[in-house]
C-alpha cells in the first residue's frame, strides 16, 4: 500500500488512507469475514471502489484470494456475487447503501432473491449518514425497498458487536440477506457478554418502560437508549427495544409493547414510509390493537444537506430530538 | 490592475483554474473532508470550458440557448462552484458556507438546489445518459446549444456509460462532447489495477465516436478541440495528473479523499500560485 510520503505535513492534516482502521464497525466487519474464512466457510467478499470506504482492504489484504474488487460496477457486483453464490460461495458484496438498495435494486431481486442464492449485501453509510455528500449518497428508502423483496432476511445491527454477531449468524441462513449499517463509528450498545445472542428475527428488549415502548433500529438504537435515560429523568418511563431483524419481523414482541404502554414510538434513520415504522404499523394494524403508533423519523423528504451531526438534530435524530418527540406525543395521554 | 478585460483567453483560463485550485482548497477548509485531489485533475479543463468554450450569459443560469454541462465525476464539484458564482449563477457568500446545514452546495453537485448545475450527479454513470437527454432535446427544438459531458475515468466503469456511447453513436449526436478526465486514479488505487478500462480510445471509435487525446492540462491544446465542431459524438480523453497542482497530493491515492490543516493549506497555495 502506498502511503502518502509527506512526513512533515502537520497532525491535523489527514487522507482517505489514514481513515481505514478508525471506523470500529468495519474493522468488524473485515475481521468477522476473515474468521468466517478461517473457520471454513466459503466466504467471497466483493466491494465496488470502496475498499478504503468500508475496510475491507484489511480483509483484502489477508484473504486476496477470497476477494473481488469490481470497480465502480456496482450492478455488476450484485449479479456477480449471485453468480458466485450458485458455486457454493457465500458472496458479501458491500457498497454504499445508495447504491447498493437503489441502483441495484433490479439485480437484486431478480438475480439474488428470486433465485433465493446465498449472497450478503451489505449497504453502508446508510440513511442520512454522509451529510453533506446529498441526496445521491443519502439512503433513506432502502428498509422499504428490500422489505418488500420475497426471500430476503433484512438486519439492521445496531452497533460493531452486534453486526459482528448478526453476520456471522446469517451464514446458516440458507437464502439471501441485507445488512444496513451506517459510518461503521456506531457508539456500543451491546457489550461483551452480549457477544453471540443476538438471534436473527428476534427483537431484544434493551430497557421495560410502562409509559412508552421506543422500538429502534440500527443507528437509532443507541439515542433511543440515551433519550430513555432523558426522559426517565422526567418521570416518563420508556422502554426501548432493539428491532435489529425487520424482517422476518418479530410480531410477538411488537404485540408485547403493545400491552406494556399505551404509546409506540418506532425510531429509524429513515424515510417513516415503508421501513420499521411502516412494518410495526403493520402488525398493531393486524393486531386490533388500540395502542398509539408515532412513526418517528425522515418525514417523507430528501434531506437537507449538512455535516451529519447537525442533521440529526434537524430532523430529531438524536436522543433530545427523540425525547422531545415522546414528550410531545404524550401531552394530553398523561394525567 | 490586469482585469479580464485585458487577459488573452488563455491567460483569463489559467488564472481561473487557478482561482478554482484556491478555491477548492478554502472550500474543503469549510467541510473539513473534501476531495482535493480529484477537483485539481478537473481544474484545468473545468476553466478552460467555462471562459474558453461554453455559450453562457452572465447571471442566466436558466438562458435556454446556453451550453449545457453535465459533471459525471461530482465528486469533485468544488473545482465547479467557484466559477458558477464567478459567473453570478448564485451569490457569492452562498461558497462561505459550503457544506453547512442547509446550505445548497455540498459534496457532490445537486440542480435541484443549485443554480448553473444543470444536472444532479453523484452516483456515477448517469452524466452521459443525461447528456445524451438534452443533446436530443436540442435538436428537437431546433436549438444550436453543445452539451459537455466531463467523466471520471473510473466512472467508465459503469455500464451505463457504455450504454449512453452507444445511444450517443445510435443517433448521430454532433452536439454532444465527452470529456473524461484521465487522471488514472479512482478512491481504491490505479485503474488498471482496479478495473481496467483501456484500450479507452479504440473503444470510444468503436461504439462511433471521434475520438481527441489532449494533455488536460494545457489550456493552450484543450480550447481548440473542445471549440471545435464535429460531425458525430465526440469523446475528448484529456490525460490528467490526480492532484494536480499540489506536489504532495499528485497521484498519491490517499489524497482522493483528506483535510488539509492551515499550514499545509498555505504549502498547498504557495505551490498554485507559484505554477501560475
Amino acid at each position: 500500500m502506498t502511503v502518502n510520503p509527506v512526513p512533515e505535513l502537520h497532525d491535523d492534516s489527514w487522507h482517505l488512507l489514514q481513515l481505514i482502521d478508525q471506523a470500529p464497525g468495519f474493522g468488524v466487519l473485515s475481521q468477522t469475514l476473515s474468521q468466517l474464512v478461517v473457520d471454513g466457510v466459503p466466504v467471497v467478499a466483493l466491494t465496488a471502489d470502496l475498499k478504503y470506504s468500508n475496510g475491507l482492504v484489511r480483509f483484502a489484504e489477508r484473504h486476496p484470494d477470497r476477494f473481488v474488487q469490481c470497480g465502480i460496477s456496482e450492478q455488476h457486483m450484485v449479479s456477480a456475487a449471485a453468480g458466485l453464490a450458485t458455486t457454493g460461495q457465500i458472496p458479501f458484496a458491500a457498497t454504499f447503501a445508495a447504491f447498493l438498495a437503489l441502483l441495484c435494486c433490479e439485480q437484486i431481486r431478480t438475480d439474488v432473491c428470486y433465485q433465493n442464492l446465498p449472497v450478503r449485501l451489505i449497504g453502508h453509510h446508510a440513511g442520512i449518514s454522509l451529510g453533506f455528500y446529498g441526496t445521491s449518497h443519502h439512503a433513506t428508502e432502502d428498509l422499504a425497498i428490500m422489505r418488500s423483496l420475497a426471500n430476503l432476511t433484512v438486519l439492521a445491527p445496531a452497533d460493531p458487536l452486534a453486526l459482528g454477531t448478526l453476520l456471522r449468524a446469517s451464514v446458516e441462513l440458507p437464502g439471501p440477506a441485507y445488512f444496513r449499517i451506517g459510518r461503521g463509528r456506531e457508539p456500543a450498545v451491546y457489550g461483551e457478554k452480549d457477544r453471540g445472542t443476538l438471534r436473527i428475527g428476534e427483537a431484544r428488549t434493551l430497557r421495560a418502560g410502562s409509559d412508552v415502548i421506543l422500538i429502534a433500529t440500527g443507528s437509532m438504537v443507541h439515542p433511543s437508549l440515551r433519550a430513555a435515560e432523558e426522559l426517565a429523568a422526567r418521570g416518563i418511563e420508556a422502554g426501548v427495544v432493539d428491532m435489529h431483524t425487520i424482517k422476518p419481523l418479530d410480531a410477538e414482541a411488537i404485540r408485547s409493547a403493545a400491552t406494556a404502554a399505551p404509546v409506540i414510538v418506532t425510531v429509524e434513520e429513515h424515510n417513516v414510509i415503508g421501513g420499521l415504522g411502516g412494518a410495526v404499523a403493520e402488525v398493531l394494524a393486524e393486531s386490533g390493537s388500540a395502542v398509539r403508533l408515532v412513526r418517528h423519523g425522515i418525514d417523507d423528504v430528501y434531506s437537507l444537506i449538512g455535516p451529519p451531526t447537525h442533521l440529526y438534530a434537524h430532523y430529531g435524530l438524536d436522543a433530545e430530538g427523540i425525547a422531545r418527540r415522546v414528550r410531545t406525543e404524550l401531552v394530553g395521554l398523561r394525567p | 490592475m490586469t482585469t479580464a478585460a485585458d487577459m488573452t483567453v488563455f491567460e483569463l483560463i489559467r488564472d481561473r483554474a487557478r482561482f478554482s485550485r484556491e478555491e477548492t482548497i478554502r472550500l474543503i477548509s469549510i467541510a473539513k473532508t473534501g476531495h482535493y485531489a480529484s477537483s485539481f485533475s478537473s481544474a484545468d479543463i473545468l476553466a478552460t470550458l467555462y471562459y474558453g468554450v461554453m455559450r453562457l450569459r452572465r447571471g442566466e443560469p436558466d438562458w435556454p440557448n446556453r451550453d449545457r454541462f453535465l459533471f459525471g465525476k461530482g465528486h469533485a464539484a468544488t473545482a465547479l462552484y467557484p466559477l458558477l458564482a464567478d459567473w453570478d449563477f448564485f451569490p457569492k457568500d452562498v461558497l462561505d458556507e459550503f457544506t453547512r446545514l442547509g446550505n445548497p452546495l455540498g459534496d457532490h453537485p445537486d440542480a435541484a438546489r443549485v443554480p448553473g448545475i444543470d444536472f444532479s450527479s453523484g452516483s456515477l454513470g448517469h452524466a452521459l445518459s443525461g447528456g445524451v437527454g438534452m443533446a436530443l432535446g436540442a435538436r428537437i427544438t431546433g436549438k444550436d446549444f453543445r452539451v459537455f459531458v466531463l467523466l471520471g475515468d473510473g466512472e467508465c466503469n459503469e455500464g451505463q456509460v457504455w450504454e449512453a456511447a452507444m445511444a450517443a453513436a445510435h443517433h448521430r449526436l454532433d452536439n454532444l462532447v465527452a470529456i473524461v478526465d484521465r487522471n488514472e486514479y479512482c478512491l481504491d488505487g490505479k485503474i488498471d489495477d482496479v478495473m481496467g478500462i483501456e484500450p479507452l480510445p479504440e473503444k470510444f471509435r468503436a461504439f462511433g465516436w471521434a475520438v481527441v487525446e489532449v494533455d488536460g492540462h494545457d489550456v493552450e491544446a484543450l480550447q481548440p478541440v473542445l471549440a471545435a465542431s464535429y460531425d458525430r459524438p465526440t469523446c475528448v480523453i484529456a490525460h490528467t495528473v490526480k492532484g494536480k497542482g499540489v506536489s504532495f497530493m499528485e497521484q498519491q491515492i490517499g489524497w482522493h479523499l483528506g483535510y488539509l490543516a492551515p499550514a499545509d493549506e498555505e504549502r498547498a497555495l504557495d505551490e498554485i500560485r507559484f505554477a501560475s
